[in-house]
């Protein structure tokens, strides 16, 4: 067992030994390094000001991905390295082409933002040497911006992709020395603390399953893109807190002729390939999942765990069928996933219990679709969120399985909709028969994501929305022509 | 050939001769761009802290209105790294920061709480960590009051007026609207908007001897947190020194919103003879600080079978939240503006500035304006739909002819708007695409578009007059590099490029030249607020008024020197004198070794100006200026939910003195505007608790919402006919309200499903809920 943490900031490696498990790494680089080009906008992963890069290896290659500081956990950065805005420049020395872009383009006025959004487009331009302006768009959903429009920061980050090319990034000539380090990191199982605030990094997942035997009432930590709220906000103590986001064996995605079991740990950039090769309906939808550096760490098994019910995946993991695989030092339980969340704030999983995997059926023929409505479109926490998963004999309904987030305490399946549904024909009554029934499945509350008539009026018309789709009359709203 | 001392009234004109970098009226970049990029400008959080420096966080009350019966603060004391708790008893001097006399702004609720979320004390720690964790300890029992959240609610509970209420009138209203062919009446709920700087508050005091204390904080109005400062601590301002290098963004939420922060630090830190900082939490800063007034407007307009308006009354209530802060001229500026470009014949206007059970409304980037413009826009919407006409055909028949009067007996003369029109008709190609759009919503489908032009035109000058001043002073170092200094503070308008570019032109030298440097109450005292988009209007002048004292004294220096004509000198990067010639550094050597003064204060005073608000008459406003957009939107009629497909805009800054950044201006007002009107919520629950407190919950415009094609260009013709600096016009405001456009674009679209024979009347922000919801309604 460890007892130090280290990992690589810029071209320094850091070490530590006193670190609690509620440190975050914008107040280590802030407070401690004085390190001051990352900034603190909001202190809960919405506005990008503190966007840094983690670079992380996935299968032996280094990856580089924007997370948010402000709610990244100092102690999960073990293994990483971690590169700020410090550090960035051009071959030359002088700036970087996404730096030099935003000069050109004038794409900074006060200036606060800036230092985020050239960190995204840093990891955009490094994953992503021509992107298109909706990728760029989709980059940036996690960073705001209030002077400028955003208009000139779309042209810079063009602009960047024409100037020169990832030979002339820096990061990539360390590119070997890095990997070098962090494969040099052995897995263990780490413990530090600073006074009674404790972070405990398991080695593995029977180690995970045994810290959590020994402490059941610790707080698992995996993107934190939750609990780092509970933090920032709520100052709500964690201790001990166990991470988990590094823990390779929940990183998995295998697929089989029938289903996809991913670990608990993948995240919804992880995933967002697998969405689009075995899921293509609920891509538009993946894409409305917070911002891109909430993408990076936010894991589905923590959004599953959390049991939250206007997250986003719960919806379309019940509607497919899911189940979800916990685990404990007594061993591994499936549930299926719409057991799973019992109540508001109360889900089936018992202390000493971890969400292991998630497995999904895979949708064969059925007809599949997931919508999700919110104030913004992107970034944005669910108004009402909805998933189809309809089957069909010829042309009568053999099954449906439409399962509403954000109209209940928990997600939930719409139970008179599906039965307007199910050995109905596949035609428009049979559709406005669950757009009626669909008013009677759920009392949604009203509040400041919207109210009550809002939530049924929308959800009735998801599922008239989800017809007119299936009929070819397919219109939407679409940033792309 | 430069540079001899300009006559005065050749200084506000261009000068196409000057060939030095950063001239006026050139596209340089952002004096801190490379800065910001590189994430080496310092914000105020960036500073370096002196050693021991101390942590301050506020304890906010948690009802909307009630007595403190008790408040316990022994945990808050008890707490690890606490140094000092302060409640109103720790004031020095008086508990109040109310901007305008009326001591209303106490800076601790002082037994009664007028708003969830007003702040009842303060505690000091030696971390921040340590100062959020105590103050959550407080213990506080409260005997709730009724309380009043909207301006309607308090109207009906008689809470009564935060100041005094302002009428506008010209002819006879009720007359008119009586005599009028054609009447209309309405109410429209217009929403606040929170500025959602990216930088917080903050401030940090360092105590000085005797009774000196140093704040560094994020402010739009430096000479006020001196005073204020002053006023707290019972010391003369003369004590007490401001500076503010950039802030991450104001809006107006830095007019007088930081001045409760510093005057906490300074407090703490006179109090413990250590620097004591504070920054609050996002959602601190949201429930604590004020933000745009939310209005509910009933209106009747009168008109004719023309779409001609004959007469318009209005009552504009305004939530101004529990005491006046800038409410006054925040709902007089409202009324200024409810005729946005349109004639009145006979006209009655009437402010209703509410006290509420909220947070006390203040500033926001047009300043009362845009609700005055929206009610206009609003009415010529209801007489197009009235009458069955495109609204843009109602908008030209009412446009202000030069020599009109305004609702405040001003005549407008410097209309340049039909023109505008003119060109932005052709190059949004607006009536080939409003028939397709007409074309597209025959079809019947679940995608709606909808389509509109809105003008703006925008008053310039703070219409409180003796704000209307501004200084600036100028040294010139006798190694010739130059140091700037003036009254205005920079917020990312780039404001300070752009003094420095009219401190190059008018020295003859090249920008590089002239050091930037902080705004500072040492340098330039008595300042007035950067705002009401009178930064480069008032400072510019003022830094071209001691370039012209220093290039006089320079000149007169030379030609008795070398003996020559004063006609003869011309100053800049290289000095010619007579048949000499000069480097500009070594010219500077002379005169320096010849005792010459090398340092000026500038100064300027807006002319022609005045306002009697008793009277409701006189000329509050310099001159206009003036744009229009053209906006496209595509409307989901399933969810609510739209996209802005496209949008035109021209606007007129008179002759830029920076024509990238004022793009720059128009753009980002533009998407800002556009925020107001859409995805920008201010929600309270029944408690009357704001629980859009934080961007998860609030929410601003994005990337991906911007529109997707965004053509803005400005109107390069336009000169300003007035003697402003370079005869360039104020951007910070106008084009905020711009954004309209796309509001009246989504109330097309939503009129569609009624074959357009009524007005959409959708209330702001058009949230997806509010534009589903007027759909079924009008589907019904």
């Amino acid at each position: 067992m460890g007892s130090e943490l280290k990992f690589l900031l810029n071209d320094s490696e850091i070490r530590l030994t006193e670190v609690g498990g509620a440190d975050t790494l914008l107040d280590f680089l802030r407070l401690q390094k004085r390190m001051l080009g990352t900034k603190e906008g909001c202190a809960e992963g919405d506005c990008g000001a503190c966007t840094v890069l983690v670079g992380r290896l996935h299968q032996g290659e280094l990856r580089y991905e924007p997370v948010n500081a402000c709610i990244r956990f100092l102690a999960s950065c073990h293994g990483c390295h971690i590169v700020t805005i410090e550090h960035l420049r051009g071959s030359d020395g002088g700036l970087h082409p996404v730096q030099r872009a935003f000069v050109e383009h004038h794409a900074s006025q006060c200036g606060f933002c800036t230092p985020g959004f050239i960190m995204s487009l840093y990891g955009l331009w490094m994953a992503k040497p021509k992107p298109s302006v909706v990728e760029i768009e989709n980059a940036l959903q996690g960073n705001l911006c209030r002077c400028t429009g955003y208009e000139p920061i779309i042209k810079a980050a063009l602009a960047a992709s024409e100037a020169g090319g990832q030979a002339m990034d820096q990061l990539a000539l360390e590119r070997d020395r890095v990997t070098g380090w962090l494969s040099a990191v052995a897995p263990e199982r780490i413990e530090t603390a600073r006074g009674q605030d404790r972070a405990i990094l398991p080695k593995d997942a029977a180690d995970l399953a045994q810290i959590l035997a020994e402490h059941p009432q610790a707080t698992i930590v995996a993107g934190a893109t939750d609990v780092g709220l509970w933090v920032t906000k709520m100052l709500r103590p964690i201790s001990p807190a166990v991470f988990i986001g590094h823990l390779t064996e929940l990183k998995g995605i295998s697929v089989t002729e029938n289903e996809i079991t991913l670990g608990a740990g993948v995240t919804y950039s992880e995933f967002q390939p697998f969405i689009a090769s075995y899921f293509p309906q609920a891509e538009d939808y993946w894409n409305r999942i917070a911002g891109w550096q909430v993408r990076n760490v936010g894991t589905i098994g923590g959004n599953v765990a959390n049991g939250s019910p206007i997250g986003e995946t719960p919806p379309l993991l019940i509607a497919l069928g899911a189940v979800v695989v916990l685990r404990s030092t007594k061993g591994q339980r499936r549930v299926a996933i719409e057991d799973y969340f019992i109540a508001y704030g109360k889900q089936d999983r018992a202390p000493g219990e971890f969400v292991e995997a998630i497995v999904i059926p895979r949708a064969g023929a059925d007809r599949i679709a997931a919508y999700k409505v919110s104030k913004r479109a992107h970034s944005d926490i669910t108004a009402t969120a909805v998933a189809f998963r309809i089957a069909t004999d010829g042309k009568v309904i053999r099954d449906a399985r439409i399962a509403f987030g954000g109209m209940a305490g928990t997600p939930k399946r719409a139970e008179g909709a599906e039965a307007a549904l199910r050995g109905q024909p596949f035609s428009a009554e049979s559709f406005e028969a669950a757009a009626r029934a669909v008013g009677d499945d759920f009392q949604p509350l009203s509040d400041w994501r919207a109210t009550a008539d809002y939530r049924r009026l929308v959800a009735a018309n998801l599922i008239r929305r989800f017809w007119l789709e299936q009929t070819g009359d397919a219109q939407r709203l679409s940033r792309v022509e | 050939m430069p540079n001899a001392c300009p006559a005065w009234n050749e200084r506000f004109e261009m000068k196409q001769d000057v060939q030095v970098n950063g001239a006026a009226h050139q596209s340089i970049q952002h004096d801190s761009a490379e800065k910001h990029v590189t994430g080496r400008a310092e914000y105020t959080d960036d500073l370096l802290e002196p050693t021991g420096t101390l942590h301050a966080a506020l304890g906010l009350s948690k009802i909307a209105h009630g007595k403190i019966l008790s408040m316990d603060l022994s945990a808050v004391r008890a707490a690890p790294g606490v140094r000092m708790v302060m409640t109103p008893e720790d004031i020095p001097g008086e508990n109040d920061v109310s901007p305008n006399g009326l001591h209303d702004d106490p800076i601790f609720a002082p037994g009664l709480v007028q708003f969830w979320g007003q702040p009842v004390f303060a505690v000091v720690a030696e971390t921040r960590d340590q100062a959020r964790r105590a103050a959550a300890l407080a213990r506080i029992d409260y005997e709730t009051l009724p309380h009043a959240l909207d301006p309607i609610a308090a109207r009906d509970a008689g809470m009564g007026y935060v100041c005094e209420p302002l009428t506008l009138k010209r002819g006879e209203a009720r007359e008119g609207l009586d005599q009028a062919p054609r009447k209309i009446t309405g109410r429209f709920t217009v929403g606040g908007q929170d500025h959602f700087y990216l930088e917080g508050q903050i401030a940090m005091a360092i105590p000085g001897e005797d009774d000196e204390v140093t704040i560094h904080v994020s402010t739009q109005h430096p000479s006020e947190v001196q005073h204020m400062v002053a006023h707290v601590l019972n010391v003369p301002s003369s004590a007490v020194v401001v500076n503010v290098r950039r802030m991450g963004g104001g809006f107006g939420g830095k007019e007088t919103q930081m001045n409760l922060f510093a005057c906490v630090a300074a407090i703490a830190a006179k109090k413990l003879g250590r620097a004591v900082k504070i920054r609050p939490d996002r959602d601190d800063d949201m429930e604590a600080t004020g933000k745009r007034h939310d209005f509910v407007i009933d209106y009747e307009v009168g008109f004719d079978d023309n779409g001609k308006i004959h007469a318009v009354e209005g009552d504009f209530y305004a939530r101004c939240g529990f005491s006046a802060d800038l409410s006054g001229p925040v709902t007089d500026r409202a009324l200024f503006h409810a005729d946005n470009a349109y004639y009145y014949p006979d006209v009655e206007l009437r402010s209703h500035p509410m006290k509420t059970n909220t947070v006390s409304n203040t500033a926001f980037r047009g300043f009362g304006g845009p609700q005055g413009v929206i009610l206009a826009e609003r009415l010529v919407e209801e007489i197009g739909y009235a009458l069955g006409r495109d609204p843009l055909e109602i908008r030209k028949a009412n446009l202000y002819q030069n020599g009109q009067l305004t609702p405040y007996h001003q005549a407008v003369e410097d209309q340049i708007l039909p023109r505008i029109f003119d060109e932005l008709e052709a190059a949004s190609d607006y009536h080939a695409r409003r028939q397709a759009v007409l074309d597209w919503n025959a079809k019947g489908g679940v995608i709606r578009k909808g389509i509109a032009i809105t003008p703006v035109k925008f008053g310039i000058s703070f219409t409180a007059t003796w704000f209307n001043q501004a200084g600036a002073l100028i040294h010139i170092y006798n190694d010739g590099s130059l140091h700037l200094n003036h009254g205005g503070t920079e917020m990312g308008q780039g404001l300070n490029t752009k003094v420095a570019q009219v401190v190059a032109e008018a020295m003859g030298v090249n920008i590089e030249r002239i050091r930037i440097t902080k705004t500072t109450t040492e340098k330039v005292p008595n300042t007035s607020a950067t705002a009401a988009s009178s930064g480069s209007d008032l400072n510019g002048m003022a830094a071209l008024d001691a370039c012209t004292q220093l290039l006089d004294r320079l000149t007169a220096f030379a030609a008795e020197k070398w003996g020559v004509a004063r006609e003869t000198v011309s100053i800049g990067e290289i000095c010619y004198i007579g048949d000499a010639q000069m480097s500009f550094a070594e010219f500077i050597r002379e005169a320096y070794m010849a005792r010459i003064q090398l340092s000026a204060a500038g100064f300027y005073k807006t002319p022609k100006i005045h306002w009697n608000r008793k009277t409701g008459q006189g000329r509050p406003f310099y001159y206009y200026a003036y744009g229009a957009a053209c906006a496209e939107v595509s409307v989901d009629t399933l969810t609510g939910e739209y996209v802005v497909e496209r949008v035109d805009a021209i606007h007129d800054v008179g002759r830029s003195l920076n024509p990238i950044l004022d793009k720059g201006q128009v753009e980002g007002a533009f998407i800002q505007g556009m925020g107001w009107l859409t995805t920008e919520e201010l929600w309270w629950d029944d408690k009357g608790r704001l629980r859009t407190h934080a961007p998860s919950t609030y929410k601003i415009p994005l990337a991906s919402d911007r529109p997707k094609i965004f053509n803005v260009s400005l109107a390069d013709w336009s000169v300003n006919r007035e003697k402003t600096i370079k005869r360039s016009k104020a951007v910070g405001e106008p084009p905020f309200m711009l954004g309209i456009s796309v509001f009246e674009a989504l109330g097309h679209a939503v009129a569609s499903v009624a074959d357009y024979r009524e007005c959409a009347r959708l209330d702001a922000p058009a949230t997806p809920e509010r534009v589903l919801m007027a759909i079924e309604r009008l589907r019904r």
